[in-house]
């Protein structure tokens, strides 16, 4: 099966059709930046406390507002959110918000204590019922309560027994019943469950209706931190290609590379913006990927017009440029089509923790890919055209050119 | 086969084989379960697939630096009253400046001898704007090694206690990225709050004389009742009433000895013990090493009927009537459980800290959210494997089967590859994987198309394979540095779940580079030999 045998496309002049495009986005992706006051930062880079908590049924949320108002924590937020895009999404999630401003970083610690408390005395019958929490407890804490309680009459190697059955009972806490039991007859399928355990822990353990699924506490110093060291590495690895590149072409392709991955980044920022996603500490990382994704995409044509220049001296540059992009048509659709979906995959069934990850990474496969040719390709096409000459600039080392120069002396 | 291919086959077999090798031990384990057990083993999960804390301490070696001026200010006072030097003042400013003003200019010289000799790490220069006085200034190298020793006793401390607590696995190292702080790593700890508890706890002990019976319900009221000066060598500190009746357990203060007869270092051990006084609560019994108890004892035995502060953190914990002589022996009563004091006695034990911590960062996994993300990052990456392996195969047809096997041991490598050096493997390193799979098969596309264009062009298979690869292998070397660059960029400048992104997608990329040229090339060369004259390549 072939698909792109032939192809003949004027791609420098339907240059501006690209250029076009690329302008709506970047308009309507920044005016939503603008409008929502600026980029919408994590928790990673804004500082603050998150606490990401699952609920046995449907999350009473105005429960948790009015529990929240009550403890003095008004100004916290209150998200649902699911799991999948696709599938069985339960959406049993909440994730609780708290950013203060200007805040020292002693009354974090006390931020994240005060919701917690605000949960247990809400939800938690554990308090009440002066016994601990099964969905909250912890393997050394099971064994030993069940070593007390000793309901397998185990004898010698009680230890042992009770680690073991300890720790299946939790796997399948975790991994079965996404992290809340609701009943204890409901772990009755684990290996090494007897009736007389599930007694012991009906007698030891109460059951909360919710579970903490994850906890972030970031101090709003090191939120500037990271994110002054996110925008380096960045700018470092954007200067570390175009020396690269400079390097292996000549400077205009640097430069066209580079402007084309900056335009591909601000677009990607602006879709983040008008779909709502938070940027991350991992939000970064995949910005960097499909900077050197761009990169690469850009760097196949460059490489191909390189040795169609040696092979068509006569010609105009424009119609270099164009052949070149024709010939490797058929290995970007394929590459980027293929990267596009793997990276979609993961979008739809990655989980929420890699959604925001996955989102920057399928946006942007797409303008990456379309920036090469679109971007890149017509800025040195039109380098070319100003500096007058229609195939002067080659795409060649500095070494070669030297040795050019001095053979044409 | 000729002889060349042979000996690739087997360079391919070998990678092939200590990979597996390296995933399941040698010898392999013999059944299922010893076999995933080897394999959970090998490969080490980050905290956000296993659970587990991550926090970020912050030490404030300021404190120690002040408090080391503190005490120079101090012994300065006493030096120079022991040789009857007559000063105004002596002061500190701050951290690392003390002033002394008032300095009697005949007697300017042998003050100035007394600093030089005595006090050789601070730098003294008169003080600009006051009547006879000097600076003295904490020397930089002196401060340099005071921050980096206390950074270290911060760190033995803070790894005596957390090993003490007989958590699993836990990391405590300095970050890097700043000169004061530390990341410990909780794998497991569902809830971090007691490990947090015991980490901060500052554990400073110290036994002191009462040097005022009466306890006062404000500083201002103990300063009054002297006349607005202490005793010398006393200061105040903050207590709970422990006299029964109504005023019980309000908050007074207690005039105490500045300097203790015995403190936390004079410690041989220290257990708990159900309270004797309180029924239902706990109490810390210590014991003192032989050296402090040559101190204690006779101390006790001239001090019967005063009180003696037990002060825990700067705070008078309980101050008992010294009813007679006391060895060795010990205890600290407070409103204890049997949780809190066997934290106290696990703090004692490991030693105070020598400065105070600040917690800047915590990220707690929950065990369920870990699990779920393990789930679903191998979900992602089935799901995207077999869409490239389908696809590959039907674009492609028999050549599309070579990219799947170079695809698969692609795969292979950088697992065992991570397995190998204890690489973590994080939620985004399972990314990493993923965008493995779709910018991996990007060499073998570049070849692959190159390939049918030569065929196009009327060349021979042989020599189609030939170019394709000579003309690719240049532009797959330029698109793997660019991306090895960014990659670079993210392993430093990352924190732990990003790093590990990072690193999957720089051992994916190298081990793309062999599987694509190296492993593709020698199975087309294969393939070659073993195909008829006039038979076309599938591709």
């Amino acid at each position: 099966m072939e698909l792109f045998k032939n192809v003949n496309v004027d791609w420098m002049g339907k240059a501006k059709y690209f250029v076009a495009l690329s302008l709506i986005l970047l308009v309507v992706g920044w005016a939503s930046i603008i409008k929502k006051g600026g980029l919408q930062y994590g928790i990673d880079f804004r500082g603050g406390t998150l606490i990401y908590v699952r609920f046995a049924g449907t999350p009473p949320i105005d429960q948790i507002r009015k529990g929240l108002s009550a403890a003095g924590l008004a100004d916290s937020t209150i998200q649902t959110i699911s799991d999948n895009v696709i599938g069985n999404s339960q959406n049993n999630d909440v994730v609780i918000g708290l950013e203060r401003k200007g805040q020292t970083d002693e009354n974090l610690d006390a931020d994240r204590q005060a919701i917690l408390n605000v949960l247990r005395k809400t939800f938690g019958t554990s308090d009440q019922a002066g016994k601990a929490d099964f969905n909250a407890t912890t393997r050394d804490q099971l064994a030993a309560v069940l070593t007390q309680k000793d309901p397998l009459a185990a004898g010698v190697n009680a230890t042992d027994r009770y680690n073991t059955l300890a720790t299946n009972l939790l796997a399948s806490r975790d991994k079965d019943h996404g992290g809340i039991v609701t009943n204890f007859d409901a772990l009755k399928g684990v290996d090494g469950v007897t009736p007389a355990v599930i007694a012991a822990l009906n007698g030891s353990y109460a059951l909360d209706s919710f579970t903490i699924r994850d906890v972030e506490v970031v101090g709003p110093k090191v939120g500037s931190q990271l994110r002054r060291q996110a925008i380096l590495a960045t700018l470092y690895a954007l200067a570390g290609m175009l020396v690269y590149i400079a390097f292996r072409f000549e400077w205009v392709y640097g430069a066209a590379a580079v402007i084309a991955v900056f335009h591909d980044v601000l677009i990607t920022l602006g879709f983040f913006s008008l779909f709502g996603y938070e940027i991350s500490l991992t939000v970064i990382a995949a910005l960097l990927t499909l900077v050197g994704y761009s990169m690469n995409d850009t760097i196949v044509i460059f490489d191909r017009v390189r040795e169609d220049q040696r092979l068509m001296r006569r010609e105009p540059f424009k119609d270099i440029v164009n052949k070149a992009i024709n010939q490797t048509l058929s290995r970007t659709i394929l590459t980027s089509g293929l990267t596009f979906l793997t990276v979609l995959v993961l979008f739809l069934t990655g989980g929420q923790v890699l959604r925001a990850f996955s989102f920057a990474m399928v946006v942007g496969v797409v303008v990456g890919t379309y920036s090469s040719f679109g971007i890149a390709a017509p800025i040195v096409v039109l380098w070319n055209k100003y500096r007058g000459d229609g195939n002067a600039v080659r795409a060649g080392s500095a070494a070669e050119k030297r040795v050019l120069a001095a053979a044409r002396r | 086969m000729s002889s060349q291919i042979t000996w690739k086959f087997v360079l391919i077999g070998l990678v092939v084989l200590a990979c597996i090798f390296s995933l399941i031990g040698f010898p392999p384990p013999t059944s299922l379960t010893a076999l995933k057990q080897t394999f959970a083993d090998r490969i080490k999960l980050g905290l956000d697939l296993k659970g587990g804390s991550h926090l970020v301490l912050q030490v404030q070696v300021d404190e120690a630096i002040g408090q080391r001026c503190d005490q120079t200010v101090d012994l300065l006072v006493k030096t120079l009253h022991d040789k009857n030097i007559v000063v105004g003042n002596v002061g500190r400013l701050d951290d690392t400046h003390i002033q002394v003003s008032g300095v009697d200019p005949t007697t300017s010289g042998t003050f100035r001898d007394i600093v030089t000799n005595q006090f050789p790490d601070w730098i003294m220069a008169p003080a600009a704007g006051v009547q006879n006085g000097y600076l003295l200034t904490l020397k930089p190298s002196v401060v340099a090694d005071l921050r980096r020793d206390t950074m270290e006793q911060a760190l033995e401390t803070i790894t005596r206690r957390i090993n003490a607590l007989g958590l699993t696995e836990p990391t405590i190292a300095f970050t890097g990225r700043a000169d004061n702080e530390i990341l410990v790593q909780l794998p497991g700890e569902g809830d971090p709050t007691r490990a947090k508890a015991v980490i901060q706890a500052g554990g400073q002990l110290g036994l002191a004389l009462v040097t005022d019976d009466q306890v006062f319900p404000s500083e201002a009221a103990a300063l009054g009742a002297h006349g607005g000066i202490l005793p010398p060598g006393s200061i105040v500190l903050p207590g709970k009433n422990d006299a029964q009746g109504a005023a019980a357990g309000s908050q007074v203060y207690y005039i105490v000895a500045r300097a203790p007869i015995v403190t936390g270092t004079d410690l041989q051990s220290a257990t708990t013990s159900p309270s004797s006084n309180n029924p239902g609560q706990y109490q810390v019994d210590f014991v003192l090493s032989t050296a402090a108890a040559s101190r204690f004892g006779p101390f006790t035995r001239a001090n019967i009927g005063k009180r003696m502060a037990i002060v825990l953190d700067h705070k008078v914990q309980t101050a008992p009537t010294i009813n007679g002589e006391i060895q060795d022996r010990g205890m600290i009563e407070g409103n204890f459980s049997e949780d809190s004091a066997k934290d106290l006695a696990l703090v004692l034990r490991a030693g105070a800290l020598p400065a105070s911590i600040k917690y800047l960062e915590e990220r707690t996994v929950g065990p369920s959210l870990g699990a779920d993300s393990i789930r679903a990052g191998v979900r992602a990456s089935i799901g995207s494997l077999i869409v490239v392996m389908l696809f590959l195969v039907i674009y492609y047809r028999l050549s599309g089967l070579n990219a799947v096997v170079a695809l698969i041991l692609n795969l292979l490598i950088l697992i065992a590859f991570m397995a190998l050096v204890g690489a973590v493997l994080t939620l985004p390193g399972i990314a990493g994987v993923v965008l493995t799979i779709g910018m991996g098969v990007d060499s073998n596309v570049l070849v692959f198309e190159r390939i049918r264009e030569e065929l196009r062009n009327g060349k021979t298979p042989a020599s189609a394979v030939e170019n394709g690869f000579n003309n690719a292998f240049r532009t797959i070397i330029d698109t793997h540095v660019t991306t090895l660059v960014s990659a670079a960029f993210l392993l430093l400048f990352g924190t732990g779940p990003v790093q590990g992104f990072a690193i999957t997608l720089i051992i994916g990329l190298l081990a793309n580079v062999f599987t694509s040229i190296f492993v593709s090339r020698t199975i087309f060369d294969w393939h070659l030999t073993r195909m008829e004259r006039q038979e076309p390549l599938s591709i």
